[in-house]
């Protein structure tokens, strides 16, 4: 193995009440391609900001070496200027301005005050040329594909000289071809002497592309990987990335013959047309009484966009395919029609558009039933404080009085509120998205007994979530959920981590 | 001494609700100080009311505007064209004024509901299709007086509207030169809000939640009790309560129980509060949206029926500027440009300040430049001071 070009050494970096890395070790060797997996939360992402200047120097303890020197980057900027780039997920061009205006934005040709376009414009063809994309500069970036794209950002780290080239995962948004092309890329880069880190989930491609593959769980390391040695394969990624141990922190629950189906989707398919993708193929499930299903699978798999689909469709999507509420065969327009139909969605992102963060804990559980606390249209604000001490005793929601402003609260309580607010509308189906993200382990157990209280009472419970023990351990049957299909179902017995872990990676 | 620690720890914790109030009564103060007592005199107060009224009610309509994270540029020359119609109506037509008030009111909200329709439907930004609007209802206005300028209303019922004053009791001898009336509302108005707040701290005290301690309590109601008397007082010395104080009055106590006591009112601050939660609790936006512009576009109506009601006569120029004024009035009354926070009070409050400015500063005989830049100095610091009270706050 050649020189190391990159050493981050014993890095540690905490958040509020989290360690999202805990003393991650990582080597990249010079002129390689190494793949960084791990499930969501492991910490790839933190670790790659780290390394980027996101969190600049001093926020994080431990040593980042590069080219044999100690870096401290205060910015992005500084770590650019060493010859680091990233490219994420989210792509950071700017639609409306061209090709050549994007690579060379941060660094445009001048003359004196004057930008020298045409010096631009023959460097920008040169820089194309490299990541073999055969069109015009002058081209709108908004008029190119997403795979086209992910080349112009390709091309702009190119254009600063870049030693290290990091990826996000690059290929989630593309199809097949455009994922190869860019994988053959990376392979010809590699070959003039560019170095990537690239961070995955699809293990099929990690295994095609790494020279080496570090593997991440928890914000530990857990294993380095030489692929050239015969090292890497799915089955023992798949065993180092979930290996988690299942604690015995869900509350027991007699698992009954479920009911009768409450809800049943057939052929579900939706289109989004502010994305202009398909984001739901074909999609069959099956909800009965007094049951909790689980839906596994990555970020970004399409759960949450199967939950707001049936919710109301409030995201405005072409949907195709049925749905039946008991029996009967719905068309939600609006989410109050859903509401009415005895469906509640406690959304996935509680701060973004589950909570009304400036209202204080009593107007918030009322919101979504206000009709049921007034008489001709006026609020009986005394009922309104006693429902919302309600559920603030049965929840056991954290807070001084109901007149607290929810901002103010913990994301365990805020949680709760949220909760709260969903149970106040009676529903018969509740849809969980991600209920425990972000909450410590207290709460995350209320809320499991919250949940366990709810089935035992006949509500039917759909919970979306990326953590596989809590999935594991609350759920009657595991479907999961990979590139807006369903890849797989298992009942609660077959079901393993390994498992789910393969289907969900499985695009 | 404990009493001044309790009233200024009370000052301090409620300093951006209280803050509206005192820096009303400083301005007040200090007009009268340099007017030698003019600016409180009972014809100068009537006159201010009267004068705040129109732009009052567009406060009040522009609160719920800026509360669901909207604007309407339109409802200044909105007013002005439907003032112009209400007085073709009544000379012209030869309509009576018990049909021309709720015509125009009814012709108000359907040019709200226009202007919410690219709004709403098409996600076209309010700024655009209210400025739209603004060109579109200036350019209605000068077509319907082209012909003749300014059109005089003779109809005097239609006319107390803005210079009129609910009548007294019959002359009975006693209070001679007081009108007796008006100090009988002051004196109700005195009750209920004693017996209101009274009944508001036990529902408070039944629930534990914190109240005004003892003394701060009555401290207040002897304050706010004090400030209706004095008011009443002044107003009795003069003609009585005006038919604009009437209105303003009633647009601001309707306006203040549909925001804070009803369905309605609920899930229009729960959209400005956070839209998309909104929608997803069950709360159809859209139609919050066309409400609330519909509303803006029946009280513009009645801004302009009490503007021209006042000139008695439609001018060609009427409304100009109004929607500036307004949004100004919400902005110094606390309304937050965040969206989800502000109180139709607040804006009247707002209201009286910005025109008890303008007010004040003519009777010094000030040059009207030095007016607006006075005013532009009291609006930023008023916005300041509440984004600086807020930061704090968390």
């Amino acid at each position: 193995m050649n020189t190391a070009l990159l050493e981050m050494r014993s890095i540690t970096k905490e958040f509020p009440g989290v360690k999202a890395l805990n003393n991650v070790s990582f080597q990249v060797a010079q002129g390689e391609i190494h793949c960084l997996v791990g499930e969501n939360g492991a910490g790839k992402s933190t670790l790659m900001k780290v390394l980027s200047g996101v969190y600049p120097f001093g926020t994080y303890s431990g040593d980042i070496l590069f080219n044999g020197e100690v870096q401290r980057f205060n910015r992005i900027s500084d770590s650019e200027k060493t010859g680091i780039a990233i490219i994420y997920q989210e792509l950071a061009l700017f639609p409306e301005l061209s090709i050549y205006e994007n690579i060379y934005i941060g660094h445009l040709q001048d003359k004196g005050f004057l930008v020298d376009w045409n010096e631009v414009i023959r460097k920008s063809g040169e820089m194309l040329k490299k990541v073999r994309l055969n069109i015009n500069p002058a081209t709108k970036v908004k008029d190119l594909g997403v795979g086209k794209q992910q080349l112009v950002e390709i091309a702009k780290a190119l254009s600063k000289d870049v030693k290290l080239l990091i990826l996000d995962e690059p290929t989630a948004a593309l199809n097949e071809d455009d994922s190869e092309n860019l994988l053959n890329l990376l392979r010809d880069l590699k070959h003039h002497g560019v170095t990537s880190i690239m961070i995955s989930h699809k293990l099929k491609e990690v295994i095609s592309i790494a020279d080496t593959v570090t593997v991440l769980r928890d914000g530990q390391t857990i294993c380095t990987l030489d692929a050239h040695k015969g090292e890497v394969s799915e089955q023992v990624l798949i065993k180092n990335m979930v290996g988690r141990e299942i604690d015995h922190i869900y509350p027991e629950r007699e698992r009954k013959q479920p009911g009768e189906v409450v809800l049943e989707v057939k052929n579900w398919s939706a289109y989004d047309p502010a994305l202009g993708r398909t984001v739901l193929k074909n999609v069959n499930f099956q909800l009965r009484k007094g049951e909790i299903i689980g839906f596994a699978g990555l970020m970004g798999s399409g759960r949450t966009e199967l939950a707001r689909s049936i919710f109301g469709n409030s995201l405005g999507y072409r949907i195709e395919g049925e749905l039946f509420i008991k029996g009967q065969r719905q068309h939600f327009t609006h989410p109050h029609e859903a509401i009415e139909a005895g469906i509640a969605y406690v959304t996935e992102d509680r701060k973004g558009n589950g909570l009304i963060l400036i209202q204080d804990v009593k107007q918030n559980i009322s919101i979504a039933n206000l009709t049921e606390l007034a008489e001709h249209w006026v609020v009986n604000d005394n009922a309104e404080i006693k429902v919302a001490t309600e559920y603030k005793t049965s929840l056991n929601i954290k807070t001084p009085t109901v007149e607290q402003k929810v901002g103010n609260l913990s994301g365990g309580n805020q949680q709760k509120v949220s909760l709260g607010k969903w149970l106040f509308v009676k529903p018969d189906i509740l849809i969980l998205d991600e209920p425990t993200r972000g909450i410590d382990v207290g709460a995350k157990y209320e809320i499991y007994t919250i949940m366990t209280r709810l089935v035992a009472q006949g509500m039917s419970i759909i919970m979306i979530s990326s953590e596989l023990p809590e999935v594991l351990g609350m759920s009657d049957k595991v479907y999961i959920v990979s590139g807006g299909k369903i890849t797989g179902e298992l009942p609660i017995e077959e079901a393993t981590q390994e498992k789910i872990m393969q289907l969900a990676t499985n695009y | 001494m404990t009493f001044f620690k309790n009233i200024s720890k009370v000052l301090q914790q409620n300093i951006r609700e209280y803050g509206m109030y005192i820096a009303l009564v400083l301005i007040m103060v200090i007009f009268s100080v340099m007017t030698k007592g003019v600016f409180m005199s009972a014809r100068n107060i009537s006159n201010l009311v009267n004068q705040m009224g129109y732009i009052g009610v567009l406060a009040v309509g522009m609160t719920l505007i800026i509360v669901i994270r909207h604007i309407d540029l339109s409802v200044g020359f909105l007013a002005g064209f439907l003032g112009a119609v209400a007085a073709i109506a009544l000379k012209y037509w030869g309509l009576p004024v018990y049909v021309v008030i709720p015509m125009v009111l009814v012709l108000g909200i359907i040019a709200g509901l226009i202007t919410a329709f690219p709004v709403a439907r098409l996600g076209v930004p309010a700024f655009v299709t209210s400025l739209a609007g603004w060109l579109i209802y200036r350019g209605l206005l000068q077509l319907v007086t082209a012909g003749t300028g300014t059109i005089i209303i003779e109809d005097k019922a239609f006319n107390a509207l803005g210079n009129g004053f609910i009548p007294d009791f019959p002359d009975m001898g006693f209070l001679p030169g007081i009108h007796k009336v008006t100090l009988l509302l002051g004196l109700i108005a005195i009750v209920l809000f004693v017996i209101s707040a009274i009944n508001d701290r036990r529902n408070k005290q039944a629930y534990n939640f914190e109240v005004l301690s003892m003394d701060m309590f009555v401290l207040q109601l002897v304050v706010v009790s004090a400030v209706i008397a004095y008011i009443t007082w002044i107003l009795s010395g003069y003609n009585g309560i005006s038919w604009t104080l009437v209105i303003v009055l009633l647009v601001v106590g309707v306006y203040d129980f549909i925001a804070s006591r009803t369905v309605l009112g609920r899930h229009i601050y729960a959209v400005g509060g956070n839209p998309d939660a909104a929608e997803l609790s069950g709360i159809n936006v859209k139609n919050i949206v066309f409400v609330v512009f519909g509303s803006m576009g029946m009280l513009s109506a009645l801004s302009g029926i009490l503007f021209a009601a006042r000139l008695q006569s439609a001018t060609t120029t009427a409304g100009t500027l109004f929607e500036l004024d307004a949004i100004a009035a919400a902005y110094v009354g606390g309304v937050s440009a965040a969206g989800g926070v502000g109180k139709v009070t607040g804006s009247i409050i707002g209201a009286l300040v910005m025109m008890s400015l303008v007010n004040g500063m003519n009777l010094l005989g000030s040059d009207i430049s030095l007016q607006y830049i006075i005013r532009g100095i009291v609006l930023v610091v008023a916005v300041v001071f509440d984004v600086m009270t807020r930061t704090r706050g968390k």
